[in-house]
C-alpha cells in the first residue's frame, strides 16, 4: 500500500477525469450530465483517495512524509518531488473537499458551458493538490501559477458582468509577485545550489540576502494572502466570480499565501522573518480594524464577506508570525476553518443568488419565514464565522491571540477587536437578509433549500462543529511538523527565540 | 455520571425539539425539553445535598485543545460554588421550561422556543461547572448566543432584532476584555486550569507585569480584564445598554436569562477568581466602585420607567450592582447569597409581570393598567412575595442577603466601602419606591385600559401558576434556607470562595452597630411608604413632582443618556469610518495608483507610442537613420573601451 504513489495519485486523478470529459459528445444535455456525473466521481474518488493520504500519514513525524522522488528537468537537477507533511495534510484533503462540495452545488446553478465548467475545477483540483504536495520549488511554481489560469478562465467565463475588470485586476496583482517570487526562487537556486525545499530549508543564506528573498516572496504571498493594503482585488474577483469559483478563491487559493509564509518565508529565512514580523504584526493590524469597518458598510453580500476574508487572514497572517507553536498552529487552523466557514459563507449567497438573481443586501430580508433550513445553516456559519466558542472559528482565533500575546500584547488587543466589529457587520447582515418581515414581493414565493444544495453544506456543517468541539483531531497531525518548523528556525537563528519590539 | 446528565440532557433536550421540532411536532418538543430539563432539576437537587462542604474533583469529558503548552479539556469541576449555581440554574430553568409551555401556547415556532431555552440552560451550565477559563468562554459566549437568539425570537420585529444585536455586540465588548484577560493569564500562570492558577496566585501578589506599553501589578491589571468581561455580561454601568433592550425577548426569557442567570455570570466570575482578586486590591476598589454605582445608578432610572418590564430590568441592573460591591468589599458569598435569593425573587417578578401582561393582552405600559388585582389575585399576591423579597421585608429571601451585603459594606476596610454603603442605602429606598409604584400602578386605582381588554382578564393557566408558586415558596424561604452561605467560618464553600488571611468581612459584619442594622429596614419602609402616598395617596402628586424636577425627571427617564452617548461617540464613526476607509482608502488611494493607475499608465504610454506610428515615411526614415547611428557610436566606443 505504502509503495503506491498515492499522492501522484490523488494530484492526477481529476486530470484524467477532466480528460475523459473533454472527449464526451453528443446532445447538448446529455454532455452536461455526463460531465456533472463523470466529475463528481472523480472527485469523488480522488477524495476518497485523500483520506488514504490522511489514513497513511503517521502523525509522529515531523518531516516529509509519502515521499515520490523522480528525475525530471535533470541538466537542471530539478526533480519531480512530492511528499506532505503536518502543515501540508490538511489542506490537501480540504482542496479535495471542496471540489465534491462544489460540484454537488452547482449540479442545478450551472447551465451553460457545463463541459468546459467540470473540466476547469477538475483541473483546479489537480494544481491545487500539487501545490500543496510539491516538494521542489520549479514544480511548487507551477503549480502555483497555475491556479491562476483556471481561476482567471473561471471568473472571465462564468462571472458576473464586470468579470473583465475583475480578472484583469486579480491577474495585475498576482503578475507583479509571481515575478519576484520567480527571480527569488533563480536567486536561491544559485545560493544554495538545489530547488529541493528540504535542501533549502538545511541551506543557511545569509541574513542580508534574505531581507532581499524575503520581501520577494512577500510580494507574492502577501497578494495572495491578500494582505492589507493588497486586498483590493480580492472583493471585484469575488463579486464577479461564481459561486464555485469564490468557494475555491476563498476556501484554498487565499491559504497558498499563508502556506507560503509557512513553507518557504520561516524556514528558509528565519532571520528575516524575525526582523519584518513587526511589519507583518501592523499591516495585519491594520487589515483587522480596516476591512472590519468597511465590511460593515457593504451593501453587497459577496463583497461584505469578501471583506470579512480579509479581517480573518489577518489573524493568520499574526499567527504565522508569532514564534510558538500556539500561533503557528492556530494560524493553520485558522485558514482550515476559514476555508470552511467562508466557503459556505459564500455558498450561502450563491443560494439565494441562484434564485433572486441579486447580491444586493436590500434585496432580501425575511428569509426564515420561508426557508427555514436555509437561515439555520446561515446562522450556523455566521456563528462560525464570528468565532462563537465550539465551532472552528473560535479555536484558531484564541490560539492566535492567546499566543501572539505571548509576544506582543497591543498585536494581541488588535486581533480581538475582531472579536466585536466581526459580530457586527455578521449580524446586522444576518439580521438584514434573513430577519424581519417578509414584504418584498419577490420573495414571496421562494423556495427552501435543494437536496444537492443541503448534501453540500451537510460535510462543512460537521466540519465547523467537529472543528470547533474536538479540534484536537485537527491540531495533532501537525503539531510534530509545527515543532520542527519552530525548532529549525530557533537552530538558525541562534536559539534566540525572535525578538520582537 | 450525575454532573455528566445534569449539564448535557438539556442539550439533548435542545438538540431533539430543534433539529427534529418539525417532525415530532410542539407538543411532544415541550414534554421533551420539560422532562430532561426536570432530570436534570432533580440531579442538581441530589447536588445540593451531596457535595455542599466537600472538596472539588473533576469529571473528564473530552480532549479540546492542546498545542504547546496551552492545554485544555471539556471537563466539569464540582464544587460547592459550581453545585450552588448548578441547582440556581437547572432548578429555576425547569420551572421556566414548564412556565413557556403555557405562556408561549399561541406561538407558531414552539419548538424553536423550547430548543433555544435549553440551549441556553446547557451553555449556562458549562460556564459554571468548568474547570478552566476557556470551557468558561465557551459557556460564556453560548449563553450570549443563547440570550441573541431569544430576544431576538420574534424575529419580524425590527426593535427586537435590534436588541439583539445589541446584546450581541455590547457582551462582545466585554468578551474582547476576558479573551485578553484569558490571554495575559496564560502569559502569567502558563496554564489556564482553575487549580494551577489558584495555585500559583498567591506568589505573584504584588509582581510587576509588562502589558501594552507599561507596567503593572500583575494581579490588578488580570483582574481588571476579568472584571471587564463580568461588566459586559452582568450589564454594569458602561456596558448595561443592552439589557433594558433585552425586554423585546418572550418574558420567561427575561425571567430566565436577564434576570436570573445569565446576567449573574459576572459576579460568579468574580467570586470564582476570588484568589486572584483577594490579591488585588485596587482591582477590588474598582469593583465596589462600579458595583455601588450601578445599584445607584439603575435604581434612579428604575424610578420613572413606564413599561413594566423595563422597571424590574433596571430593578436587576441595580440588583447585580450589590452583588458586585458585596463582593469588591471581600464578601464574596453574601454576593452569591444574594445571587442566589435574587435568582428566585426577580424570576417570579418577572413572570409574574408576565402573567399580567398575558392577562391584559399583551399590554406592557403601566399607564395602561391598573385595577385588576382582584381578577388575578393568584399572580397579584405572588407579585407582592417577590416585591417584598427584592425590597428586603423582614423574613423574607431578599431581606437575608441585602443586610448582608450593606452590613459587609459597612464593616469593611475597602477604599470604596462607604460610598457603596451609602450608595447601596440610597438605592435601597428608590428600589422600595420603584416595587411599589409597580404593584400600585398596575394593580390598583382606577382600570386604564378599554373595556375589551378589561374584559380578557383573566388568571393564567395551571402551567404557568405553578410556577409561579414554586417561585413564591423560594421567594419566601430561600433566605432562610441559604443562610449557610454567608457564614463565617466559611465551612459551606470548603475553599471554592477563597477568602486571603486577614479578609474577616463576614465575621465582622455581625458586629455593626444596631443602627446599621437597621438602616435597610427604614430605607425599605420610606420607600414603600412613599410610594403609597404618590400612586394611592395622592395620585397628583407624581406628575407635579415630575413637573418640578423637570431636567432631572428627564435625564432619568432617558436613562441617562447613555444610548445617545454611544450612538454618537461609537456607532456612527464605526460607520464614517467604514465608508470612508472604503471609498478613500480602498478606491481613493490603493486602486487609484494601485491597479488602475499602473493600467491607465499603461495605457497612456500605448497611446503614447501609437502616436509614434504616424504612417508617413519620413518619420520611420528618420528614427531608423537615428537608430543606426546609436548602433554603430554604441559598437565603436564599446570597441574602443574593450582594448
Amino acid at each position: 500500500m505504502s509503495d503506491w504513489p498515492l499522492l501522484s495519485l490523488v494530484t492526477f486523478l481529476p486530470l484524467v477525469g477532466a480528460a475523459f470529459i473533454f472527449f464526451i459528445r453528443g446532445d447538448e444535455e446529455v454532455v452536461a450530465r455526463n460531465s456533472r456525473s463523470v466529475a463528481l466521481w472523480t472527485a469523488l474518488v480522488t477524495f476518497l483517495l485523500s483520506l488514504l493520504v490522511w489514513a497513511n500519514f503517521d502523525p509522529a513525524q515531523g518531516g516529509f512524509q509519502l515521499v515520490e522522488k523522480a528525475p525530471w528537468l535533470e541538466g537542471l537537477g530539478v526533480s519531480y518531488h512530492m511528499g506532505i507533511d503536518g502543515i501540508s495534510l490538511w489542506f490537501v484533503l480540504l482542496s479535495t473537499l471542496l471540489t465534491v462540495v462544489i460540484i454537488v452545488g452547482s449540479w442545478h446553478s450551472v447551465n451553460t458551458s457545463v463541459k468546459e465548467f467540470m473540466i476547469a475545477f477538475l483541473i483546479m483540483d489537480t494544481l491545487m493538490v500539487g501545490v500543496f504536495s510539491a516538494l521542489d520549488v520549479v514544480l511548487f511554481y507551477l503549480f502555483f501559477e497555475g491556479i491562476l489560469i483556471p481561476m482567471y478562465l473561471i471568473i472571465g467565463i462564468w462571472g458576473g458582468p464586470r468579470r473583465i475588470y475583475a480578472s484583469f485586476k486579480f491577474f495585475l496583482y498576482t503578475l507583479l509577485g509571481s515575478v519576484l517570487f520567480l527571480v527569488a526562487i533563480i536567486v536561491m537556486y544559485r545560493e544554495a545550489g538545489t530547488t529541493e525545499i528540504p535542501g533549502l530549508m538545511a541551506h543557511n543564506f545569509p541574513p542580508e540576502l534574505q531581507l532581499w528573498l524575503w520581501l520577494a516572496f512577500f510580494a507574492s504571498f502577501a497578494v495572495k494572502v491578500p494582505m492589507w493594503p493588497f486586498h483590493t482585488w480580492l472583493p471585484d474577483a469575488h463579486v464577479e466570480a461564481p459561486t464555485a469559483g469564490s468557494v475555491l478563491l476563498a476556501g484554498v487559493l487565499l491559504k497558498l499565501g499563508g502556506y507560503g509564509f509557512l513553507r518557504f518565508s520561516l524556514p528558509m529565512l528565519p532571520d528575516a522573518s524575525a526582523y519584518f514580523a513587526p511589519m507583518v504584526f501592523t499591516l495585519s493590524a491594520v487589515a483587522i480594524v480596516y476591512t472590519s469597518l468597511v465590511a460593515l458598510m457593504q451593501s453587497d453580500m459577496k463583497k461584505l464577506i469578501a471583506y470579512s476574508s480579509v479581517a480573518h487572514m489577518g489573524i493568520v497572517t499574526i499567527g504565522c508570525f508569532t514564534p510558538n507553536a500556539m500561533g503557528i498552529q492556530g494560524s493553520i487552523i485558522q485558514m482550515l476553518s476559514h476555508g470552511i466557514v467562508s466557503s459556505a459563507l459564500f455558498m450561502v449567497v450563491g443560494v439565494i443568488y441562484d434564485r433572486i438573481h441579486s447580491r444586493e443586501i436590500d434585496r432580501y430580508g425575511g428569509l426564515a419565514e420561508r426557508m427555514p433550513v436555509y437561515a439555520f445553516t446561515f446562522m450556523l456559519f455566521m456563528f462560525a464565522s464570528v468565532g462563537v466558542p465550539g465551532t472552528s472559528g473560535f479555536v484558531g482565533e484564541v490560539l492566535v491571540i492567546v499566543g501572539v500575546f505571548q509576544v506582543n500584547s497591543w498585536v494581541a488587543f488588535f486581533a480581538a477587536t475582531g472579536l466585536i466589529l466581526g459580530a457586527g457587520y455578521m449580524l446586522w447582515l444576518y439580521r438584514r437578509v434573513v430577519f424581519g418581515a417578509l414584504t418584498k414581493e419577490s420573495l414571496r414565493s421562494i423556495k427552501d433549500m435543494r437536496t444537492n444544495e443541503l448534501l453540500a453544506f451537510a460535510p462543512l456543517v460537521i466540519l465547523a462543529i467537529w472543528m470547533g468541539v474536538y479540534p484536537s483531531f485537527f491540531l495533532d497531525p501537525m503539531a510534530a511538523s509545527v515543532n520542527e518548523l519552530l525548532a529549525g528556525m530557533a537552530a538558525k537563528t541562534g536559539g534566540t527565540q525572535v525578538a520582537l519590539w | 455520571m450525575l454532573h455528566i446528565i445534569l449539564v448535557f440532557a438539556p442539550l439533548l433536550g435542545a438538540i431533539v425539539a430543534g433539529l427534529f421540532g418539525r417532525v415530532i411536532g410542539d407538543r411532544a418538543s415541550q414534554i421533551v425539553t420539560c422532562s430532561l430539563m426536570a432530570v436534570s432539576a432533580l440531579c442538581s437537587v441530589i447536588g445540593l445535598f451531596g457535595y455542599v462542604g466537600e472538596p472539588a474533583f473533576k469529571v473528564e469529558v473530552l480532549r479540546w485543545i492542546q498545542v504547546g503548552g496551552f492545554e485544555v479539556d471539556w471537563a466539569l469541576r464540582v464544587d460547592p460554588l459550581s453545585t450552588v449555581m448548578m441547582f440556581v440554574v437547572s432548578f429555576i430553568s425547569s420551572f421556566i421550561h414548564l412556565y413557556s409551555v403555557g405562556y408561549m401556547s399561541h406561538d407558531k415556532s414552539i419548538p424553536r422556543f423550547m430548543s433555544y431555552l435549553s440551549l441556553f440552560t446547557f451553555a449556562m451550565l458549562m460556564l459554571v461547572t468548568s474547570d478552566n477559563l476557556l470551557q468558561l468562554f465557551f459557556g460564556w459566549e453560548g449563553v450570549g448566543v443563547a440570550s441573541y437568539l431569544l430576544i431576538g425570537f420574534w424575529y419580524t420585529r425590527p426593535s427586537a432584532n435590534a436588541a439583539a444585536i445589541k446584546a450581541f455586540v455590547v457582551n462582545r465588548v466585554g468578551d474582547f476584555a476576558l479573551i485578553l484577560g484569558i490571554a495575559g493569564i496564560f502569559l502569567v500562570f502558563d496554564s489556564v486550569q482553575y487549580d494551577q492558577i489558584f495555585a500559583a496566585a498567591e506568589g505573584l501578589a504584588g509582581t510587576q507585569l509588562v502589558v501594552f506599553g507599561a507596567t503593572y501589578d500583575t494581579l490588578t491589571v488580570l483582574c481588571f480584564l476579568l472584571f471587564i468581561g463580568a461588566m459586559g455580561k452582568s450589564a454594569q454601568l458602561g456596558l448595561h445598554t443592552w439589557l433594558p433592550d433585552a425586554m423585546e425577548g418572550p418574558t420567561p426569557v427575561s425571567a430566565l436569562i436577564h434576570a436570573a442567570t445569565m446576567v449573574t455570570a459576572g459576579v460568579f466570575l468574580v467570586a470564582r477568581f476570588s484568589p486572584l482578586f483577594e490579591y488585588a486590591p485596587t482591582a477590588l476598589a474598582f469593583v465596589t466602585f462600579i458595583g455601588a454605582s450601578t445599584a445607584f445608578f439603575a435604581a434612579t432610572i428604575g424610578l420613572t420607567q413606564f413599561d413594566i418590564k423595563r422597571v424590574i430590568a433596571y430593578s436587576t441592573c441595580s440588583q447585580l450592582g450589590y452583588m458586585f460591591f458585596a463582593a469588591g468589599v471581600g464578601a464574596y458569598s453574601a454576593g452569591i447569597f444574594h445571587l442566589y435569593t435574587h435568582a428566585f425573587f426577580k424570576a417570579l417578578l418577572f413572570l409574574g409581570a408576565g402573567s399580567v401582561i398575558h392577562a391584559m393582552s399583551d399590554e406592557q405600559d403601566m399607564r395602561r393598567m391598573g385595577g385588576i388585582w382582584r381578577k388575578i389575585p393568584f399572580t397579584y399576591a405572588v407579585m407582592w412575595i417577590g416585591t417584598l423579597a427584592l425590597v428586603g421585608f423582614p423574613g423574607f429571601a431578599g431581606f437575608f442577603s441585602k443586610d448582608a451585603i450593606l452590613e459587609a459594606a459597612w464593616a469593611s476596610h475597602n477604599a470604596f466601602a462607604g460610598y457603596a454603603f451609602w450608595l447601596g442605602i440610597a438605592a435601597a429606598v428608590m428600589t422600595a419606591f420603584y416595587s411599589g409604584r409597580l404593584i400600585f400602578m398596575t394593580f390598583h386605582g382606577k382600570p386604564r385600559a378599554d373595556e375589551e381588554t378589561m374584559h380578557h382578564v383573566h388568571e393564567s393557566p395551571l402551567v404557568m401558576t405553578i410556577p409561579l408558586g414554586v417561585l413564591a415558596v423560594g421567594a419566601v424561604f430561600a433566605g432562610w434556607l441559604g443562610s449557610g452561605m454567608v457564614g463565617a467560618d466559611g465551612s459551606f464553600w470548603a475553599g471554592s470562595i477563597f477568602t486571603r488571611p486577614g479578609n474577616e468581612v463576614l465575621e465582622e459584619l455581625h458586629h455593626v452597630p444596631f443602627l446599621v442594622k437597621l438602616a435597610p429596614f427604614l430605607a425599605m419602609a420610606t420607600g414603600l411608604g412613599l410610594s403609597w402616598v404618590f400612586y394611592v395617596a395622592s395620585p397628583g402628586l407624581p406628575g407635579r413632582v415630575a413637573g418640578a424636577l423637570r431636567p432631572l425627571y428627564l435625564f432619568s427617564y432617558n436613562k441617562w443618556y447613555f444610548d445617545e452617548l454611544y450612538d454618537a461617540l461609537f456607532v456612527r464613526p464605526a460607520k464614517a469610518l467604514g465608508v470612508g476607509f472604503w471609498r478613500f482608502g480602498d478606491q481613493g488611494i490603493i486602486d487609484r495608483f494601485g491597479p488602475d493607475g499602473l493600467a491607465a499608465s499603461t495605457m497612456a504610454a500605448a497611446r503614447r507610442a501609437v502616436r509614434l506610428q504616424s504612417g508617413y515615411v519620413y518619420h520611420y526614415a528618420f528614427a531608423m537613420l537615428i537608430g543606426v547611428a546609436v548602433l554603430v557610436s554604441w559598437y565603436l566606443l564599446g570597441a574602443g573601451l574593450g582594448r
